[in-house]
């Protein structure tokens, strides 16, 4: 909507756009001057041009490590989606079960994502770690440090837990919203407990679940401190996800260069693709 | 005095307002009555100050104020919903706009207490508005606009949201404390009912348009178009479209109807013909009058009047009568209209008597 | 459609109900018949929603038993009771088009697919909204949203009444007249059992046969339009029906006399109540007549609303508001007299008699 001109507004936002222009855009115009320069230290730079993107977009390195990001991104989406819908529903709308769910759900959201990391480094541990002791005990050798399989399950399980609050919690923002009316016509016309799911709940939720979605994908996608505390990218390079491939080449093998192609490259990966999952999305949604 | 000079607002590409001129006197009650989107929401926040329209301008007083935020306006506005401080007392509710306009304790107390007693708040001042009635809590909202002693009073169907007996007693209630101040009132309402128990002047609002304006009464007895009679009437207007060959109107089934005396010299074209259903007797009261054969649909007894609805050819009509009349269903009664009652409009759908006045 | 049998019924929100005053709803005991046409009218706050909930089996109540045809329901789930509700605000499947909106309790239930289409054809006609059958019913207007509600319970063979929660409340005015005469037709050609709540005394008194009035709990007067208006029971009754409301004046009583101030009144048959606190007369203003003789009055008010005006006048200490018709005269020295037929007595608020 349109509102009345105010220059005094400009004056009010002012000090978040010079923040923001510190802290974004300064460093992302950094990223860019050193994509397309080649340096030798000293300060001297020579121009490089699209060498580096080049580079980076046909190494095998890289299709790698998006196969993973996109594997993971995938699995998680896949999983954290309906579980965190399926516990929404099943969560309480009124009484003392409310507050004690919402404490609850939040908990895991409040954890710094390394501490998450070293919980289930040590919970995963086959000597003191509660977990790997245990599935020790029932005959299973669990070892995230030396079997790709188990390290990828560690990632996974890792952020389930981390992160399936967050869905939850938007989509029972999402269900509360619903008017009681609604659950009484359905129970009225004899609606089944799928029928009032597929017809109410869920385009009452439509809305949330695309923030869910979008929030989930991006965040899923630039993982970096749960499996660079726990696997540190191992074993091999089978958790070395391109956040960890471009921080391996960055810092340690100061690659800056291809290091900031590939911050570039992976920046619009992300963008194009948040763009085509809300676009497809919403037309979905003014579709119907 | 609040002037709009050619308003429009475009949103989207879709025309909210067109081309609207509005003179609005100071100390005078002003409805805008319209269905639902037909703009009075719109044109209400461009008088405030909220929207800025896509052209046109915006006078008060002889400034133009188009583009002056609302901050900067001396406006107060009630809307449908009741708002208010919920954490706050009644009494800090009405005090707040004086609270900030930096007004000292006496006088604060003072004009709270007057504007309480006149909204029969004065037993709840001490009280938190969500422990009040929806009535009360309306009336909290109408006393901090009027101690804000606005020049400019804006309403947004402020009763909508109340038991038919308290919108009642409120409606009878605020013509008085209209009275009382100086200020522009523009109270806007989708019910015609409303526009006429309020009095004052009534634009009626039309997909944007302000088809015309005037004291309430004239523009409800005299519209100048159809769309005008149709907005301002409930229930709604009974019409028919007939053709007029000399002395006979024509129908499309063949009925034919004589041409009153009064109406004989009109050139021989299409005409709408209009009429309230209160002016639709059960018998003649006057040897002029037309006597039709309709068709009851369905009957409605409210305890002292009837409400028949009848079909006559394709048109569906209103007949609105005192006593209690029982009509069957596809009962075929007679129905008789005084010539005197009816309004024609032209193809165009512009008033035919006003026509003449124009161009007398 | 059944017959409902209110038995008995009392409800209370909170636990332990003592006295009175804990109940929501106090005693309800009638029995509303197969096929009539019921509107549950009152202020908010009255009990009026309580107790359709109660018939709908949203809330059980706390004492009583409802019976539907004979057969207690009380302790049966809304849906196993087979009852129809429209809502305040339109409640539709809006990924759904009309046609399944419709077809949806119905496929719910298992019924074979040609007689799905030919009830939900059938009950698109008599909707009016045939042409729409296709649509997506969530670009529609309000006024369809709430036919459609209306719809969902049509195709039902098996619904025992059709319950209305307040169902114009969304509407604008002249599609409330469209509707509201739709659904006049609908029951008059097929005889459900109906039941409306509202607080706006025109939709129930156009609507029902028998309109229930709730006040503070209780049901005041159940009466066809036509006894609410003439025959208030409560003065209550005589300020909620009616606009302007009856006008209610205390008066003193002595054989067939009323003596309002220093005027008297003739009454049509002499009322004697017994140990009455407060003896009242009420007249709605239709039986008030203005003229040059009777009581003289003074003038505070005129409001002309179109088809007549609402004349309002003092009689010494006592407002009272008279309707005069359109194009009616309005005497430069007003005078008022009281149409005998038009004249009832209450003592402490209840009718004792009058014409």
């Amino acid at each position: 909507m349109e509102k009345t001109w105010n220059n005094k507004a400009w004056f009010m936002v002012l000090p978040v756009l010079l923040l923001v222009a510190f802290s974004a855009v300064v460093p992302l115009m950094t990223v860019v001057n050193y994509s397309v320069q080649d340096t030798f230290g000293n300060n001297q730079f020579f121009w490089a041009g699209t060498d580096w993107f080049d580079e980076i977009l046909h190494s095998e390195r890289f299709h790698a490590a998006l196969g993973r990001n996109l594997i993971f991104s995938f699995i998680i989406l896949a999983i954290e989606i309906p579980l965190g819908i399926i516990i929404a529903l099943n969560m309480p709308r009124k009484g003392w079960g409310v507050p004690v769910c919402l404490v609850l759900m939040a908990l895991p959201l409040l954890i710094p994502w390394n501490v998450v990391g070293t919980i289930w480094q040590v919970f995963g541990r086959t000597d003191i770690g509660l977990l790997g002791h245990t599935l020790e005990r029932l005959g299973i050798h669990y070892n995230y440090v030396q079997n790709p399989m188990h390290a990828w399950v560690t990632v996974i399980i890792m952020d389930i837990w981390h992160w399936t609050s967050l869905v939850v919690l938007l989509c029972y923002a999402g269900l509360v919203s619903i008017p009681d009316a609604f659950y009484q016509a359905a129970k009225i016309d004899g609606a089944s407990r799928w029928a009032v799911f597929r017809y109410i709940q869920l385009p009452k939720m439509n809305r949330v679940l695309l923030i869910a979605v979008l929030l989930r994908f991006m965040d899923s996608f630039m993982i970096y401190t749960e499996p660079f505390v726990v696997t540190g990218g191992g074993p091999g390079n089978s958790t070395t996800f391109l956040s960890i491939d471009l921080v391996k080449m960055a810092v340690g093998q100061f690659d800056l260069g291809p290091a900031a192609a590939m911050s570039i490259i992976y920046f619009l990966i992300i963008l194009l693709l948040s763009w085509v999952f809300y676009t497809v999305m919403t037309n979905y949604d003014a579709e119907r | 005095m609040l002037e709009l000079r050619n308003v429009s607002k475009v949103v989207g590409g879709k025309p909210h307002l067109s081309d609207i001129s509005l003179t609005l006197e100071h100390a005078t009650l002003n409805v805008l009555l319209g269905p639902t989107l037909s703009g009075k929401t719109s044109l209400m926040r461009i008088m405030a100050g909220l929207d800025v329209p896509t052209s046109g301008s915006v006078w008060f007083d002889g400034k133009d104020v188009t583009g002056v935020p609302v901050q900067k306006r001396s406006v107060a506005m009630v809307y449908q919903q009741f708002i208010n401080y919920p954490a706050f007392t009644v009494y800090e509710n009405i005090a707040s706009p004086m609270r900030v306009a930096g007004a000292d304790k006496a006088t604060i107390d003072r004009e709270v207490r007057k504007a309480a007693e006149m909204l029969k708040l004065t037993p709840f001042l001490d009280r938190t508005p969500l422990n009040l009635s929806g009535g009360q809590q309306q009336r909290t909202a109408l006393a901090r606009a009027i101690v804000k002693n606005a020049k400019l009073v804006l309403l947004d169907e402020p009763l909508a949201n109340l038991d038919y007996k308290l919108r009642e007693e409120l409606r009878q209630e605020l013509p008085r404390i209209f009275a009382e101040s100086g200020t522009i009132f523009v109270y806007a309402t989708t019910e015609p009912h409303e526009a006429l128990l309020l009095g004052g002047n009534t634009a009626t609002l039309s997909e944007g348009r302000i088809t015309q304006f005037g004291p309430t009464i004239d523009v409800f007895r005299k519209p100048d178009d159809l769309i005008t009679a149709q907005t301002f009437a409930d229930p709604p207007l009974n019409t028919i479209a007939l053709a007029k060959f000399g002395k006979a109107f024509q129908l499309d089934g063949g009925v034919a109807l004589p041409v009153p005396a009064h109406l004989a010299e009109f050139a021989d074209g299409t005409y709408t013909i209009g009429f309230q259903p209160h002016h639709v007797n059960t018998t003649r009261r006057n040897p002029d009058e037309i006597g039709l054969k309709a068709t009851v649909t369905a009957t409605e007894i409210t305890g002292s009047e009837s409400f028949v609805h009848l079909s006559f050819a394709d048109a569906r009509w209103t007949m609105l009568t005192h006593g209690i009349h029982i009509y069957a269903p596809d009962e075929e009664i007679d129905i008789f209209i005084d010539p005197r009652n009816l309004v024609i409009f032209d193809a165009s759908g512009n008033s035919v008597s006003r026509r003449q006045k124009l161009a007398a | 459609m059944a017959r409902i049998d209110l038995n008995h019924i009392r409800h209370a929100y909170g636990p332990n109900p003592k006295s009175d005053k804990d109940y929501a709803l106090k005693e309800v005991h009638h029995s509303w018949e197969d096929g009539g046409a019921y509107a549950l009218l009152g202020p908010s706050g009255c009990g009026k929603t309580t107790l359709l909930n109660i018939i709908s089996g949203l809330i059980h109540p706390s004492h009583g038993q409802l019976l539907f045809d004979g057969v207690d329901v009380t302790n049966l789930s809304t849906q196993e009771r087979n009852i129809a509700q429209v809502f305040q605000f339109p409640v539709i499947y809006d990924t759904m088009t009309v046609y399944d909106n419709l077809a949806f309790p119905l496929r719910n239930r298992g019924v074979p697919e040609a007689e799905i289409d030919r009830k939900v054809r059938e009950t698109l006609e008599m909707i009016d909204l045939a042409s729409w059958a296709k649509k997506k019913a969530r670009g529609l207007t309000a006024d369809q949203k709430q036919k459609i509600s209306l719809g969902r319970g049509l195709v039902r063979s098996d619904v025992n009444a059709i319950l209305f929660d307040e169902p114009l409340t969304v509407i604008d005015p002249h599609m409330k007249w469209v509707l509201r005469s739709q659904l006049k037709q609908l029951h008059q050609r097929f005889g459900y059992t109906m039941v409306y709540v509202t607080h706006d005394q025109t939709e129930a008194l156009t609507f029902a046969q028998k309109v229930v009035v709730m006040y503070d709990g209780e049901i005041v007067q159940i009466g066809t339009p036509e006894e609410l208006f003439e025959r208030p029971k409560h003065t209550f009754v005589g300020y909620f029906i009616g606009s302007p409301g009856m006008n209610v004046m205390p008066v003193e009583l002595s054989g067939g006399i009323a003596q309002i101030g220093s005027h008297q009144i003739e009454l049509p048959s002499p009322v004697m109540p017994a140990n009455a606190k407060i003896i009242e007369l009420g007249i709605r203003p239709e039986y008030v007549r203005l003229g040059r003789t009777g009581m003289p009055v003074k003038i505070a008010k005129v409001e002309d609303i179109g088809r007549h005006k609402i004349v309002r006048t003092r009689l010494e200490n006592q407002d009272i508001a008279i309707i005069v018709e359109e194009g009616g005269d309005i005497p430069a020295e007003p005078h008022i007299a009281f149409d005998p037929k038009g004249i009832n007595i209450y003592a402490d608020s209840w009718r004792v008699g009058g014409q």
